[in-house]
């Protein structure tokens, strides 16, 4: 199962992006588990300064900004 | 040509008496935000296409490990060509503070990044003209870059929350980024979708106090009491831009209903600059890092600084 973090503190942008992927991955029926990070610590240890930020299996692949439908469905699919 | 438009729709579509006050108010509402909702979607496109926006991890590379002064303008000038969200200024204040950036230079960035941004100064040409466009910038990097200075020599790190020293950054992973026309032309979509989502409220709402302002308030009334004569109307002005917050872009069209009325210019510039820098929910976002007394110091600075701008122009004009 893929482990996906949303990191950001309770911003609008970083609940819509956690939606994003859980919405992505029911329609496409990819056993994921999304979990939000809001520590700040925690996040900061990402690297990331400009929220949200998307890290699949412990590894970054997006940091500010909506992550477009793309991105995502790739994100899902290998 | 927006003119032309805005004439259109109000007397002949909607029938209004040219030179009543409604008239004039819908008037110069169909004409700013028509223009100002055109101009938005070209810089942000442009913008876009061409990636010119930094994000903040790129300005820490940029500014840290570099002698006071030159992190200073630097931290300046990349504030303002850096539109950021202030829901990010907290992870942006840990990370130049994680970097070793003097805490001086990290207000003059968060001086300078909401109240300059280059989509702002876009509309600012295009709706006040370059000279005004380039005062209000001028103004905002020398405030940007002194009042960061006054917040040094206060010694703000001894108000700086405890845990902030301790978190540790990792590296930012190198995000590879796919720099074909049609990935730059989908990322600029997105931009302009996602900034103008989140301005469109500001840019509305100041485009109708412009219109009220421009309709209904009478030139008499505003050379009367505004017109630069009194000294109390800077700082007044600065006091009510506090409570009042706005995007940089929303409060062009408010400048324009005012100076068009015969407002002061320096009176204009400080209620812009208060209005875009100085806002009651980024200070409460800040609090997460910075105890009360920074902020107090700041929001007293940044008043102090917006005053004297006012009053200079105000002289000078």
């Amino acid at each position: 199962m893929k482990n996906i973090k949303v990191l950001g503190s309770g911003c609008r942008n970083c609940e819509t992006t956690a939606n994003l992927i859980t919405q992505a991955a029911a329609q496409t029926g990819v056993e994921v588990e999304v979990q939000k990070i809001t520590d700040m610590a925690e996040i900061m240890a990402f690297g990331v300064m400009s929220t949200p930020g998307v890290v699949l299996d412990g590894k970054l692949v997006h940091s500010g900004g909506l992550p477009s439908q793309e991105a995502i469905r790739e994100w899902l699919s290998d | 040509m927006f003119d032309a438009f805005a004439d259109l729709l109000t007397y002949q579509l909607f029938g209004m008496q040219a030179g009543s006050r409604a008239a004039d108010a819908v008037h110069f509402f169909i004409m700013d935000s028509s223009k100002i909702f055109v101009l938005l979607l070209l810089v942000i496109y442009v913008m876009g296409l061409l990636r010119a926006l930094l994000s903040p991890e790129r300005v820490r590379e940029f500014v840290r490990g570099r002698p006071d002064w030159q992190a200073r303008s630097m931290a300046v000038s990349l504030g303002a060509v850096t539109p950021f969200c202030s829901c990010s200024s907290v992870p942006l204040f840990i990370g130049f503070v994680e970097a070793g950036i003097p805490l001086g230079v990290t207000f003059s960035f968060l001086i300078a990044s909401p109240m300059i941004n280059e989509v702002a100064a876009v509309i600012l040409v295009g709706v006040l003209g370059w000279k005004l466009a380039a005062l209000y910038i001028a103004a905002g990097l020398t405030v940007a870059w002194f009042g960061g200075l006054v917040m040094q020599a206060f010694h703000p790190e001894r108000w700086v929350e405890e845990y902030v020293w301790k978190i540790h950054m990792g590296e930012a992973a190198r995000l590879q980024t796919d720099n074909s026309l049609i990935a730059r032309h989908r990322y600029a979509l997105a931009e302009v979708k996602e900034i103008i989502g989140r301005i469109w409220v500001w840019v509305l709402a100041g485009v109708a106090i412009g219109a009220l302002f421009h309709g209904f308030v009478p030139a008499a009334w505003v050379s009367e009491h505004l017109g630069g004569k009194d000294w109390y109307s800077v700082p007044g002005a600065v006091l009510l831009g506090i409570p009042l917050y706005s995007n940089a872009t929303g409060i062009i069209p408010v400048a324009e209903a005012m100076l068009g009325k015969g407002v002061a210019v320096g009176t204009t510039l400080a209620l812009m600059m208060s209005v875009a820098a100085l806002s009651l929910p980024e200070m409460l976002i800040l609090r997460k890092v910075i105890r009360w007394p920074a902020l107090a110091l700041f929001a007293a600075v940044l008043a102090v600084a917006f005053t004297l701008v006012g009053w200079g122009f105000n002289l000078i004009s």
